[in-house]
């Protein structure tokens, strides 16, 4: 089936477009926006965004390609990323990465089979004094530990992203 | 001495205004541009994002004459390892940065401003929309301000993960739509900037400084601090101190207070080794220069590091610093966009000399080839993400050497190397 973007999608579209004096400097914006919707862009998705903002296909590709904020494939309902670097480190996020393959069975990069998490190892997330940090979705938990780990693992596998 | 950044309760405009917000930026249309940039260059005011550029020269730069658009970029992509800053202060203080914004954009004769905030702040970015609309409700943004006749808007841009976009002609390239790689210089920002016009990109907390200066004036910022280091900077310590944090403290303030009487000193049980001052891309300092150095920009210049963003991070005796330069080459090598052969090559290559340490393959001879790498990189390329993998691990090297030797002897290394 061909990829198309919904009315409200296009009129959200514009108005993004509208803030710039030129339309297709909303490329990374709107792919943002797309990614929303599903939590990852299609490949579809960036033909019919090509076309949208009257660019090249190869421009949209590369620009989703470069950005590492950018999914390419489903991922899981909550996608954990674990900051690894030096402050996160020193403050033992590499033990915390442990542990999560451990407890889900998967490792970086991978979804568990109910879909419910993807593991990434993200470099930093600019939370440096609340090491170790990981984001969960577009949320931020910080100072972690073990314990605050399981019991955040817990509240996910019931459906419930702590406020 | 007050704050002048960090405050609290003042993060709702009601607050803001009450505190006497935004009577700085009327003060200011009431004055011609000139005057304002004058009133900056007066205050001595230096970016904050890590170059220590003038502020005021800065916007001088913006011709007077060429007709057309002029913009204002405000640099949010807070992503050099150890940094927090701009986080803490757009959170607390998101009016400032709104109104030091206004005020610049004026100055500059632009009428159009962007924040260009990292990706993964997506909170962040929330608060400011919110702020934005706050003000425009208020008339402080928009059209005819307080019905002086100037225009400005202000929109969030977010980024979506890349380092090399807080460097300012990627982040550019990267507001325009495009992959984020450096422009080669000249011509600079403030003739060909955004969309080809002229551009001021300026550092979060640079801008967030403005209002303060133009109410009190450059003359009473610029008595803040000592010599060529003016007013107030943001520190974000990170690492096993009592009370990790972002502190604001006058430039020249020595490290040792920030450590001790800020941070409450080392956490129990952990002793301090070394100090990286500005960000993960600044040389290392041992403890013993730690303990002597002020911050300021000509004092650790003078110590051989750089001031960069305040970002310090505290590193003790428990780890081992061929892991930790392992860690900032891992991260190098995947943010280097790709573009200069030098930075692309040479990361690479430093990440699998410092993996053949980590590993127990090195010999002594890779210490100084590492050596050599890094310094083959130095100022050979076209931004200074190069030279931001380079300096660490020079300096790494240098002081450390110690280290890299029993890795390389097979030794079994005394750090942490979880």
């Amino acid at each position: 089936m061909p990829f198309k973007f919904t009315e409200e999608f296009r009129a959200r579209a514009e108005k993004i477009c509208a803030r710039y004096p030129r339309r297709d400097a909303a490329l990374i914006p709107l792919l943002l926006e797309m990614q929303k919707e599903k939590g990852y862009i299609a490949e579809e998705g960036l033909d019919a965004l090509a076309l949208f903002l009257q660019i090249p296909y190869s421009r949209v590709k590369g620009v989703a390609t470069f950005y590492t904020m950018f999914n390419h494939e489903p991922v899981g309902k909550y996608h954990l990323q674990v900051c690894r670097n030096i402050s996160c480190h020193m403050a033992g996020s590499e033990s915390l990465l442990g542990r999560l393959r451990g407890r889900l069975g998967i490792a970086e990069g991978e979804t568990t089979r109910d879909g419910l998490f993807t593991l990434s190892a993200v470099e930093c997330l600019g939370a440096c004094g609340a090491a170790p940090v990981m984001q969960v979705n577009e949320k931020y938990f910080e100072n972690l530990d073990e314990a605050k780990l399981d019991a955040l693992l817990e509240e996910l596998k019931h459906g419930r992203l702590p406020h | 001495m007050e704050n002048i950044l960090l405050k609290d309760n003042v993060a709702e405009i009601e607050a803001y205004f009450a505190a006497g917000g935004y009577k700085p930026l009327k003060k200011a249309l009431g004055l011609k541009p000139a005057e304002v940039i004058d009133e900056v260059k007066k205050s001595n005011l230096r970016g904050r994002g890590g170059a220590g550029f003038p502020c005021g020269l800065k916007w001088s730069f913006i011709p007077r004459d060429l007709e057309g658009p002029r913009y204002l970029v405000c640099n949010a992509d807070e992503g050099e390892p150890g940094t927090f800053k701009d986080r803490e202060l757009m959170l607390r203080n998101p009016h400032a940065l709104l109104e030091g914004m206004a005020i610049a954009g004026y100055a500059i004769g632009a009428g159009h401003g962007y924040i260009y905030i990292r990706g993964e702040f997506a909170a962040e970015t929330g608060v400011l929309d919110k702020a934005i609309a706050a003000a425009r409700a208020k008339g402080f943004i928009g059209k005819n301000i307080l019905g002086s006749g100037f225009n400005f808007e202000i929109f969030t841009h977010r980024g979506a993960g890349a380092y090399i976009c807080g460097e300012e002609t990627a982040l550019l390239e990267s507001l325009e739509g495009f992959t984020g790689q450096p422009r080669l210089k000249p011509p600079f920002p403030a003739i060909k900037g955004l969309f080809g016009s002229p551009t001021v990109i300026n550092n979060v907390e640079t801008l967030a400084a403005v209002p303060s200066i133009i109410e009190k004036g450059g003359d009473w910022y610029a008595a803040i601090g000592s010599g060529k280091s003016a007013g107030t900077k943001l520190f974000c310590v990170s690492g096993p101190v009592s009370r990790p944090g972002v502190y604001e403290l006058p430039l020249g303030a020595p490290l040792r207070d920030l450590l001790e009487k800020n941070c409450g000193g080392m956490k129990p049980g952990r002793k301090l080794k070394a100090v990286i001052p500005g960000g993960s891309s600044t040389p290392v300092l041992t403890a013993e220069e730690a303990k002597a150095v002020k911050l300021d920009y000509e004092s650790l210049a003078a110590a051989g590091s750089m001031l960069g963003s305040g970002a310090v991070i505290v590193i003790d005796e428990s780890q081992c610093m061929v892991k930790l330069l392992q860690v900032l080459a891992r991260f190098y090598h995947h943010e280097s966009c790709g573009q200069c052969t030098p930075c692309r090559e040479g990361c690479g290559w430093i990440e699998k000399l410092l993996n053949r340490f980590e590993e127990g393959r090195a010999s002594r001879g890779d210490i100084d080839t590492l050596y050599s790498v890094a310094d083959g990189m130095l100022g050979r390329t076209i931004c200074p993400l190069a030279d931001a993998m380079a300096m660490p691990v020079m300096s790494f090297v240098k002081k450390f050497r110690g280290e890299f030797e029993a890795h390389a002897d097979g030794k079994i290394c005394k750090g942490v190397r979880s």
